[in-house]
């Protein structure tokens, strides 16, 4: 292609391009689109030569046009959701409305069924307990620890970055083996350590109240790093110079953090909660493995409880319905939080 | 009113190896605007950073009204600083930018908005009172970051190359803002720039930095028409000094300084007793600057000399034309007539004003 015609592509997209942000990251992304619409564009150009002024000329204005083009652009993603997530979710809606044997349309009976169940409401209880504590603990710990690292001078930094990483990293159905080797009652490295003591023996999984507690420590264990990489990564795109400012103006280090890390971070704090609240929500590994709901299913939350009403005791309609109603409760805290981010992004 | 004058005693500033500032020694009076000016590196901005107290100082001491603060916090130095990319909080309003320090220190509401008030209307920003720092321009922002300062009414204000960021045009007007601010507030100022025009136009006294060290203190006149050194001679002034390989000689009981083989010139008689004992064998530079190298006339004043040469370049400017030739190889400036006929290429007549030469030394760089 010759190079005034690739200028004038360039040319083209400008009125475009005025949301995108200048980044290196974003501007080589951009370069590359740029260089897969040249064709279209160049055209365009071609034809905007030949008869001026310019005007709206059908199907290869629509193509040129950058909306379409990056519909196109995300189509197999849209298409791969569709297949992956939104088939299953209709699929387990008409599930959910059929009977045990799956033979007969029974509307909502199957919802009404549940709410009279004393273990629906318990696991209702258990999964706001679980997610809320696990999410509160992660972030914290995952603040907390974002800036001790982000006090380590350079090499020492990335090695701990990696260390700290690692329960992330580690498959959560492996890690959590070892947890459960952990808290076994007897032979167990915790309860072993706790004797010298005088302490214990706990029954970490035998006992509604630290079954609770040590589904949710593995949780925030598995989950913490999450929040320290997303926090480590907010906190160094403060500018040092808002600390400086800060520090001149009279601020202490907590009004530092209160007044200036914080409503930098604010965005980020927002989404890493909502993305951790959901995963932490719909969590099945952990519980499945430590306690598989027990005792007596009081640390079943609504993925294991779907998975051991459905498939365990084979009535699927009914498990779809429990799996369900997870739901509409994410979806207000996602409306929530991301109402909040989009005006934030706004202003910031 | 406190007394805010600031001193630094043998201040060092030493990063593992470097020795970023090299021990310094300066006193800058109540109500006085100190410019510290140099090239990248020479260290002023980390003295400036010191007695801010954003860089320990590895030796010396630093005194604000007469109290050593070295292990005092910036917070209770009772400072203000603008920064060059203006370091607003992206997250507050321009009111709460300026009164955050005062609300930190739990200042009454109304004393509060009374200052922010005064401080933007002393800055013509009355109207952007209410915006995001987002919804501001470049000078916008600049203001603001002064007013942040005003309102505290520090004992002394710090200026970190504050308009660098701005484009030349803004820079002149925001340069006369600051000039006019200090006028009204009266606050002990210290500012940092690399550029000598604000320092010069900005400061009561400039302080010329290299390497890490103090050049020379003086005033912009004394500066400009009195160097201490070759780097203060080059760096003052624009285009810059011209430095002319010399050496004297003694022609019939006068003392004459020779630039080429072809040239050389009489000294007038107050410098040629003041050079009368150098040796004659020295290396010497001349240093003249571009304006005292202008057009030749048909009566030149004593001490003015003419000499023949051919202009390798002219720059018009409008009100001047610069011309550019050698000497020997050595690149020479000079500043003539707009109507005094100079050509690329065209031989050219001037003159040189040799009662405002100077003589320098030209391997210790010192003026003689």
């Amino acid at each position: 292609m010759p190079p005034g015609m690739s200028r004038q592509g360039a040319l083209a997209l400008r009125p475009h391009d005025k949301g995108v942000d200048r980044s290196p990251a974003s501007s080589f992304i951009f370069r590359q689109k740029a260089h897969s619409m040249a064709d279209v564009v160049v055209q365009q150009g071609r034809l905007v030569r030949n008869a001026r002024p310019r005007k709206a000329s059908g199907l290869r204005n629509m193509l040129g046009r950058k909306s379409t083009v990056a519909f196109f652009l995300t189509l197999p993603l849209i298409l791969l959701i569709a297949l992956l997530v939104l088939y299953p979710a209709f699929f387990s809606l008409y599930l959910a409305t059929l009977n045990k044997a799956m033979t007969k349309f029974v509307g909502l009976g199957n919802f009404t069924f549940l709410f009279k169940r004393e273990t629906f409401w318990m696991v209702v209880k258990q999964s706001c307990i679980f997610a809320v504590t696990a999410v509160v603990f992660k972030a914290l710990i995952g603040f907390i620890v974002a800036h001790f690292v982000h006090n380590i001078p350079g090499k020492k930094q990335r090695k701990w970055r990696g260390m700290l990483l690692v329960p992330w990293v580690i498959p959560p159905a492996m890690s959590t083996l070892a947890w459960l080797w952990l808290f076994d009652p007897s032979y167990s490295a915790f309860n072993y350590t706790l004797s010298f003591f005088g302490v214990g023996p706990i029954p970490w999984l035998g006992e509604t109240f630290w079954a609770r507690f040590s589904v949710i420590l593995v949780n925030v264990w598995y989950g913490a790093p999450f929040f320290l990489i997303m926090y480590l990564a907010a906190l160094k795109s403060v500018p040092d110079q808002l600390y400086e400012a800060a520090a001149i103006d009279g601020a202490n280090w907590w009004q530092k953090i209160w007044y200036i890390t914080l409503p930098m971070m604010r965005n980020i704090i927002a989404i890493t909660t909502l993305f951790s609240l959901i995963v932490t929500f719909a969590n099945f590994d952990i519980v499945r493995i430590l306690t598989s709901g027990g005792p007596l299913d009081t640390t079943h939350l609504f993925a294991t409880w779907a998975f051991q009403v459905g498939i365990q005791s084979s009535d699927i309609p009914l498990g779809a319905c429990v799996s369900l109603f997870m739901v509409p409760i994410l979806a207000v805290a996602a409306i929530f939080i991301l109402r909040d981010v989009s005006k934030r992004g706004n202003e910031a | 009113m406190l007394m805010a004058d600031v001193s630094l005693r043998k201040v060092i500033k030493r990063y593992d190896d470097v020795e970023a500032v090299r021990g310094i020694d300066l006193d800058i009076a109540d109500h006085e605007f100190i410019v510290l000016v140099g090239p990248s590196g020479c260290g002023k901005s980390t003295t400036l950073r010191m007695i801010a107290g954003l860089e320990d100082i590895s030796d010396g001491d630093i005194m604000i009204g007469g109290d050593v603060v070295n292990d005092v916090p910036p917070k209770d130095r009772d400072i203000a600083m603008v920064f060059q990319n203006y370091a607003l909080y992206p997250h507050m309003t321009v009111a709460e930018n300026m009164s955050f320090g005062l609300r930190l220190k739990h200042y009454p509401k109304a004393e509060i908005k009374a200052r922010v008030t005064e401080a933007a209307r002393l800055l013509d920003i009355t109207d952007l009172i209410d915006r995001k720092p987002k919804q501001l321009s470049g000078g916008q922002r600049q203001r603001v970051a002064m007013g942040r300062a005003i309102v505290r009414n520090p004992k002394v204000f710090l200026f970190d190359e504050p308009l660098s960021n701005l484009d030349a045009k803004l820079r002149v007007q925001m340069r006369i803002e600051i000039k006019k601010v200090h006028q009204k507030v009266r606050t002990t100022t210290v500012y940092v720039t690399h550029d000598q025009v604000e320092a010069m136009t900005l400061a009561d006294r400039v302080v010329v930095m290299n390497k890490g060290r103090i050049e020379q203190i003086g005033t912009p006149n004394e500066l400009y028409h009195k160097p201490a050194t070759r780097f203060v001679a080059g760096f003052i002034g624009s285009p810059a000094m011209n430095f002319i390989p010399c050496r004297l000689e003694d022609a019939g009981g006068t003392l004459q300084i020779r630039l080429t083989d072809r040239i050389a010139f009489a000294l007038p008689s107050a410098r040629a007793a003041r050079y009368n004992a150098l040796p004659r064998t020295d290396k010497l530079l001349l240093g003249i600057r571009p304006e005292h190298l202008t057009e030749s006339h048909a009566h030149l004043g004593s001490g003015v000399e003419s000499f023949d040469t051919v202009l390798d370049v002219t720059e018009p400017m409008g009100m001047e034309t610069l011309v550019y030739f050698g000497l020997d190889g050595t690149p020479v400036c000079g500043r003539v007539d707009p109507n005094a006929g100079a050509k690329d290429g065209a031989p050219m007549r001037l003159a040189m004003d040799l009662n405002n030469m100077h003589l320098l030394n030209e391997e210790t760089g010192a003026v003689l």
